[in-house]
């Protein structure tokens, strides 16, 4: 007569039924945890690069100006370069808001206010620094008065 | 009863005090990009209200407060690197007070140089 057997725990093929966690909620977290390291090592990399471009090369801070984002915006690496910065550190200081609320919220409600702010400015951030990066206009006319660069061809 | 039992501290030395210093210099850089995005945003108003704005940047004060937010950036990334060893190199929690020393070391250096280059922006004009 064949003895029935008991999966150990950390195999995976242990019955539905007796599985700890509801796999969908520690799939979620578990993939939040993934995204913080590997989000972090890149945004690693691009933000020391994009202070180094506007803080320690050139004239450092005194050199930023509407004139600075109009040249570095001229090159699709750069405007690509930025939006994956956005999306990334908005994604991970999302996330990383939710935990610290999740740690020190004690009331449910307390936690889904918050919640509810912190998501909805993540939003209207990625969504308004996304528009911003594609619909800029390095020689903008205001009210019939052309923006006057000297990278702005003359009328 | 109270929630939290009087007189215990957790005292987890450099492993919860590096946590600690983790998670406010978090807070402190994500409220600096909601703002940041929202500068940067306003070259679409105008080049000039940019600039105005900008200029509020380059006063002494601000660039004080600007050597702060890099301080928070720079021991963030360090840190976080850290994090990422204990939690993915074999010998990381074994070596991760050490790790923290690199840490703190590898930070004072590239403030060091971060601030000689920033103020003599800020205050010298260059």
């Amino acid at each position: 007569m064949a003895v029935p057997t008991v999966e150990s725990p950390r195999s995976g093929r242990v019955s539905p039924g007796y599985s700890r966690s509801r796999s969908s909620r520690g799939n979620f977290e578990m993939g939040a945890w993934l995204f913080m390291r590997l989000s972090g090592v890149v945004l690693v990399v691009m933000i020391f690069v994009h202070l180094w471009t506007s803080m320690v090369a050139g004239d450092g801070i005194s050199q930023v100006d509407f004139g600075f984002v109009a040249g570095k915006w001229a090159s699709p690496v750069w405007q690509i370069w930025d939006l994956v910065m956005l999306w990334l550190a908005m994604l991970h200081g999302t996330n990383g808001v939710r935990t610290i609320i999740n740690d020190y919220a004690e009331k449910n409600s307390t936690r889904m206010w918050l919640k509810g702010v912190l998501y909805t400015a993540t939003v209207v951030i990625i969504l308004l620094g996304t528009l911003v990066i594609f619909t800029f206009d390095p020689c903008p006319v205001i009210d019939g008065v052309a923006h006057v660069a000297s990278y702005c061809p003359t009328a | 009863m109270p929630k939290t039992p009087a007189g215990t501290l957790y005292r987890g030395r450099e492993g919860q005090w590096s946590w600690v210093a983790h998670r406010i210099t978090g807070v402190v850089i994500f409220f600096f990009l909601l703002v940041h995005v929202l500068d940067t945003s306003l070259v679409r108003v105008s080049p000039e209200a940019y600039d105005a704005v900008i200029a509020a940047y380059k006063n002494p004060i601000m660039g004080l407060g600007e050597l702060g937010l890099i301080g928070a950036i720079v021991f963030h990334a360090f840190n976080g690197l850290r994090v990422i060893a204990v939690d993915f190199w074999k010998k990381g929690p074994r070596y991760h007070r050490q790790m923290l020393w690199g840490v703190v070391g590898l930070w004072a250096l590239t403030m060091l140089a971060f601030s000689i280059r920033h103020l003599s922006v800020v205050f010298g004009g260059h």
